[in-house]
């Protein structure tokens, strides 16, 4: 079971104290920046000693092989799991005090969808910290939410089950939920995993729009294919941080092969990467 | 029927109607709080949770006899059975976080080492001269014989405010159950808002001891909330639902129990929570098993009718006696397979939507729409009559069956 840190103080404290000479500074806005994490299962590592910066305004892609740790760094930066060391900042400030700024996706294989609760329930779930434990869920809520469902183009769903939609139609709902938040700094784990064409351009959509509106967007991505075209930035991971930065400089064969090691075929390379062929 | 009838209407003496009210008020406790047990898949936990208490009713009972008291003060013995349940839930927890056991095996660990030590602590309690010991194994299955004021006070105010903390927790409870990593994402402390769950439930636990017994209780948690999911597809119904099933069950069973001599009360308000269930399983609509079948049936007819059509108009014979027979109850075919006008007619406009559908596939730009097609879907509900006009003038004049 996943238990999440009891949202202590401890990262900001040792930063504070402790680590005050660290090499690395922390960028002061950034809207998510990781600094020195490491994520063990059991006693392999499956993320060590990353340091990332993603920034403002801008798309940006995690990309590396399965199990290379990229759901894991997002994950373990929200604190879904638990860190073994390391600090994140959400704009700049410890994530403890961020939590409102930040909107995240999770894997739709996630969570069981035949749960009692309908398409209109689980975006309301986006409003849950803002109305608290008892506030009713007001009209002016109610409305927001089928706005949002409306921007994920679900509307006519909003009283249906969840089990009864199709994988993208439950990706899109889920993006509708984040969108309910209105945040700052949207995270999502892989939302293009298994969901039909139709559905990756809504959510592509959206996100620009999320990114036109000022937005940060960060998302575990797989398809290398469709990088150049979604994103604006990529950090490289495969355990450790192999190169980050904005695609037309970072998103090169060279990378992607000490990335991907020998899986991924020379003339895939080429394809993927005008830099690399000549 | 006549005692039953007193029964039922609370007439049938002070002892049966304070029973029958506190089966009812720990029905509805049990019911609604056991709906996030059921929710979040952790019915079992419940179960080790109350074989836990029993080892605190015997050390309760020691405590108090030893410091002079009286060794049967219900509070005591609630007090013993709450402390050594919520360490069974500790270690339960502690053993899947912390080793590599799963929680099955942790469930079954604590569930079989806390009853042998309770089964010996009574053993040792019955051995005591002090005290006046008889009654505590009535914990096991519970017992309305001695059922007393004060007891039925402890489950009114017990289960009202279990009841009252399950709807308080509602939000945060539902989120953990659907989807834990994004309550934990926001902010949620998960692991302490399903502590609380189980608290909740121990709660239950604790109070329900004297009425139906440590042994059962775990049935009064989880068969409402399984009976109340049939009925509906939202949590927080699921909850009432849950709770409103349990105390009718609560209710009913000491109801028959107190028409019939000896009869337990316990099992049976377990027995009549199942016979609710079973007639939700076969009748409920929508997901009942009657209503699925009818469904499917209903499914399978249009799939045959649709692709018999579509055999009509490609003149090939059909094959299936369940299609033709389908289709000559419509008047579509004779009964030896032959279309009649109205099946040929009916023929043609099901391959003209094929052929509309090929159009639509290539011209239109949403293919969000063009998705939709699975055979069945009308064309008509996907696209405007102006989009389908179009689709016709690129098809051409619509053509006679033997042209298609």
């Amino acid at each position: 079971m996943a238990s999440p840190m009891s949202p202590g103080q401890q990262p900001t404290i040792a930063t504070e104290n402790g680590r005050a000479a660290r090499p690395v500074a922390v960028p002061s806005g950034a809207p998510l920046a990781v600094r020195g994490l490491t994520v063990s299962y059991g006693e392999k590592p499956a993320v060590f000693s990353v340091d990332a910066t993603f920034p403002a305004e801008s798309m940006s892609a995690i990309i590396g092989p399965n199990g290379a740790g990229k759901s894991t760094l997002l994950k373990a930066s929200l604190g879904v799991i638990p860190r073994l060391s390391g600090d994140v900042y959400v704009f700049g400030q410890a994530i403890e005090k961020a939590r409102e700024r930040i909107a995240y996706v999770p894997q739709r294989a996630s969570v069981d969808w035949d749960f009692p609760t309908t398409v209109m329930d689980v975006v309301q779930m986006g409003l849950y910290r803002r109305v608290g434990l008892l506030g009713r869920l007001s009209g002016r809520m109610a409305a927001r939410a089928r706005d949002c469902l409306d921007r994920v183009g679900m509307a006519d769903f909003a009283h249906r089950q969840i089990g009864q939609l199709s994988g993208g139609q439950q990706q899109r709902v889920f993006l509708a939920r984040a969108l309910a938040q209105d945040a700052d700094l949207y995270l999502l784990d892989e939302p293009f995993a298994g969901v039909d064409a139709a559905t990756e351009r809504a959510i592509i959509d959206v996100l620009k729009t999320l990114k036109a509106e000022g937005k940060a967007v960060v998302a575990v991505h797989h398809d290398l294919s469709t990088v150049r075209d979604y994103f604006d930035h990529v950090f490289l991971i495969n355990v450790r941080r192999i190169a980050e930065g904005p695609v037309a400089t970072a998103f090169t064969t060279g990378n992607l092969q000490a990335t991907y090691g020998g899986r991924l075929a020379a003339t895939h390379l080429d394809e993927l990467s005008p830099t690399g062929g000549a | 029927m006549q005692t039953f009838l007193d029964a039922l209407f609370l007439q049938a003496g002070y002892n049966a109607a304070l029973v029958a009210i506190g089966a009812a008020l720990l029905g509805f406790a049990a019911g609604s709080a056991g709906t996030f047990l059921f929710l979040r898949k952790r019915a079992l936990v419940s179960d080790a949770v109350a074989h836990a208490t029993l080892p605190g009713v015997g050390l309760a009972f020691i405590v108090m006899v030893s410091l002079g008291g009286d060794g049967r003060s219900l509070l005591g013995l609630l007090a013993g059975s709450a402390l050594t349940a919520w360490i069974g839930l500790l270690l339960i927890e502690w053993i899947t976080r912390r080793t590599r056991l799963a929680e099955d095996a942790a469930i079954g660990a604590v569930l079989g080492v806390f009853f042998g030590l309770g089964v010996v602590l009574l053993t040792v309690v019955q051995s005591m001269s002090a005290g006046r010991q008889a009654g505590l194994e009535t914990f096991l299955l519970g017992s309305t014989a001695g059922m007393l004021y004060e007891d039925a006070v402890v489950i009114a105010v017990g289960g009202s405010l279990t009841v009252l903390a399950t709807s308080l927790l509602r939000r945060p409870m539902t989120l953990v159950a659907f989807d834990s990593e994004y309550a934990a994402a926001m902010g949620y402390d998960v692991r302490r808002i399903d502590l609380l769950m189980m608290g909740l439930v121990m709660a239950v636990t604790v109070i329900g001891l004297k009425l139906v017994g440590l042994i059962l209780i775990v049935a009064m948690l989880i068969i409402p909330a399984v009976t109340a999911r049939f009925w509906t597809d939202r949590s927080h119904r699921v909850i009432w639902i849950a709770g409103a099933a349990g105390g009718a069950s609560g209710y009913l069973g000491a109801v028959i129990s107190a028409s019939a001599p000896s009869m337990p009360t316990g099992p049976i308000i377990v027995l009549v929570a199942a016979a609710i269930f079973v007639v939700s399983l076969f009748f409920a609509p929508g997901r009942g098993v009657l209503a699925a079948v009818l469904r499917h049936r209903r499914f399978q007819a249009r799939v045959h009718r649709r692709q018999g059509l579509l055999a009509l108009a490609a003149q090939h014979p059909i094959r299936e006696a369940y299609t033709v027979r389908l289709l000559a109850r419509e008047g579509l075919v004779r009964p030896d397979g032959v279309p009649t006008d109205a099946g040929r007619a009916q023929a043609a406009k099901v391959a003209r939507d094929e052929r509309r559908w090929d159009v639509a596939r290539e011209v239109h730009q949403d293919a969000g729409l063009t998705g939709r097609y699975d055979g069945l879907t009308p064309i008509e509900e996907v696209f405007t009559r102006d989009e389908i006009d179009e689709f016709d003038r690129r098809l051409g004049p619509p053509m006679g069956l033997g042209d298609v």
